[in-house]
């Protein structure tokens, strides 16, 4: 078969060649190297390739299947990994010079799982260094390209992830999201890209930003694609404490349920100025869309919308300044050749292993953690973020999901706000509410610009209730499909 | 709060651990300050009587059993170590003579 027609395939296209004996795991894995080979020096979306390895694995699991014993749907199926995600004897360097030469000595619990479940772990995806940016700018490696446009950042800070399917370098793919570094580049990037509910995927082995917001979730060019890998991946775990005592439904079976139109919420503090004119017109069709197939539409009010942005800023900066300090020259990060005294190991190795943006938050959650401040921000904002989850509650009484755009404006050109980290940060404001309330959310694509930029819309769902938010996107994207559109490369 | 607005940066950066360049240094003095302005916003919100969210769904008193499982072997918890020697990380000295 020839090989653009595998890379342009759907993983649950590819399954079923698969299943009918078609094509081997070894021809998929093959395809989508030789794709990465052919565009990848303009993409880059990729920190690092094993390539040896995914061929191994791919064979190991052509030997399965001939012999009746394949672990399960995702057999033979290329999967990448942004690269704060673990997988033993592999490189993890969360985009930072710090972690150059680190190699992880342990899977993470989402590795083991696509592991168990036969998936082709294959490549480490770039990011913004340690999940901070909406760009990937601040990769220490270089940024990511959005394929769509060479031009324009990818978002972040998965945009390795995003651009990766969306360059068809791989099927399906992980990132991680803390304040939309998921669902902000899969808009950006023209792919479906999904946050669970907090607690539902297990974060042991995903180097910490922010742990009260961090989730792991996939990237995928569909939503059926995102429901398969996110059933793999779900589930408690108890080397996370803070995971989610819940059974998986299969997410995948329930989308073939039909779904009973209902009640979706337009809440108004999404919808005022910022949001560009294309981005607007775009979300009025998804609505009418919806309205079409009888679901209703009610406008609401999230009040606290404005303050999301501070409340997360304190809070992640602060969670980050306190997850960052393992980074400190002794244990495992690359260490300061001028240090002289153990102060100095600290200070000089941190000082000339992280980039600008990480030291800028790193200072910035230390001051909110320090002395005399602590009440004024980072309780302040915890109670603050308290107020934000009411709100919602307040919501979810009347409606079964939120229907926002998932990026106020489509993708912007490099160097456009990489200066001012205030405008940098408000490119997260459709996002960041969701993660301060745990809620599970998704961005679907829904359309391109004039100038032919993607542009995604995003769904809200209830706590722990994937399967109705994946069901409600399903309903749209089964019939738009804009995520099967490829850029040209 | 509004006085506060100007970070004693070598004081922050000195807590946090990470050296900065004089050029760092100047950058982030005028940036944190602008950041902190924005943060203001948050001193207007009634949070009388208010709980913190420390995490969405709290979840207490995760125990586990007190028993031995099978973890990393020293070599592979030393492996990434920038300086190590018998199975033991090698620093700086830390105490004065």
């Amino acid at each position: 078969m020839e090989s653009s027609l595998l890379t342009s395939a759907t993983a649950a296209e590819l399954i079923n060649l698969l299943k009918g004996g078609s094509v081997s795991s070894v021809e998929i894995t093959q395809a989508f190297i030789q794709r990465i080979q052919a565009v990848d020096q303009k993409v880059h979306a990729f920190l690092h390739l094993d390539e040896e390895d995914m061929i191994n694995q791919a064979k190991s699991s052509d030997q399965r299947r001939a012999q009746g014993k394949s672990f399960g749907q995702l057999d033979g199926i290329p999967v990448g990994l942004k690269d704060v995600i673990s997988a033993e004897g592999q490189p993890l360097t969360a985009a930072s010079k710090i972690l150059e030469n680190y190699i992880s000595p342990y899977d993470a619990t989402v590795t083991r799982k696509l592991k168990e479940a036969g998936a082709v772990i294959g490549g480490r995806l770039n990011l913004d260094e340690f999940a901070m940016g909406s760009s990937t700018e601040n990769s220490a490696y270089g940024p990511t390209r959005n394929p769509w446009n060479l031009d324009c950042v990818p978002g972040g800070s998965s945009g390795g992830s995003s651009a990766a399917v969306a360059a068809r370098e791989i099927p399906l793919s992980l990132g991680s999201d803390t304040g939309g570094s998921i669902r902000q580049p899969a808009s950006l990037c023209g792919v479906v890209g999904m946050k669970p509910t907090y607690g539902m995927v297990s974060r042991y082995g995903l180097a910490a930003f922010a742990s009260s917001l961090d989730q792991i979730g996939p990237f995928a060019q569909t939503v059926e694609d995102a429901a398969l890998l996110l059933e793999i991946i779900s589930g408690h775990d108890p080397l996370d404490s803070t995971s989610y005592p819940s059974n998986v439904p299969s997410y995948s079976n329930e989308l073939k349920v039909p779904l009973e139109p209902c009640k979706l919420g337009l809440p108004q503090e999404f919808f005022g100025e910022g949001m560009d004119e294309e981005v607007r017109k775009s979300i009025d069709l998804v609505i009418e869309f919806y309205k079409s197939k009888g679901f209703e539409m009610i406008e609401l009010s999230l009040p606290t919308t404005d303050l999301s942005i501070p409340v997360y800023y304190v809070i992640a900066t602060a969670e980050a300044s306190s997850n960052l300090a393992r980074y400190d020259g002794i244990r495992y990060t690359s260490r300061s050749e001028r240090a002289t005294n153990a102060i100095d190991v600290y200070a000089k190795s941190r000082g000339e292993g992280f980039g600008e943006e990480v030291k800028r938050r790193c200072i910035l959650g230390a001051y909110a953690l320090s002395s005399g401040y602590y009440d004024a921000y980072y309780l302040r904002a915890q109670k603050t973020r308290t107020l934000i989850r009411k709100d919602f509650d307040q919501a979810f009484k009347q409606v079964d999901a939120i229907l926002t755009p998932t990026s106020p404006t489509p993708a912007f050109k490099f160097g456009d706000k990489s200066e001012d980290p205030i405008s940098m940060y408000l490119s997260d404001i459709y996002t960041i509410s969701t993660n301060l309330a745990g809620l599970p959310g998704i961005s679907v694509p829904c359309g391109f610009s004039q100038s032919g930029l993607p542009i995604g819309m995003q769904l809200i769902g209830q706590a722990l209730n994937e399967s109705k938010l994946l069901s409600i996107a399903h309903v749209y994207d089964q019939e738009h499909k804009y995520g099967r559109k490829a850029p040209s490369l | 709060m509004s006085e506060e607005k100007c970070v004693d940066i070598d004081y922050v950066s000195n807590l946090a651990r990470i050296e900065l360049s004089s050029q760092e240094r100047n950058k982030f003095q005028s940036q944190l300050g602008e950041v902190l302005k924005y943060f203001e916003k948050l001193q207007k919100v009634d949070v009388e009587g208010v709980e913190p969210t420390a995490h969405a769904f709290p979840r207490f008193n995760v125990w586990d059993q007190d028993e031995v499982q099978p973890g990393l072997s020293a070599e592979q918890a030393l492996q990434n170590a920038p300086k190590q020697r018998s199975q033991q990380v090698v620093v700086p000295k830390v105490v004065e003579e």
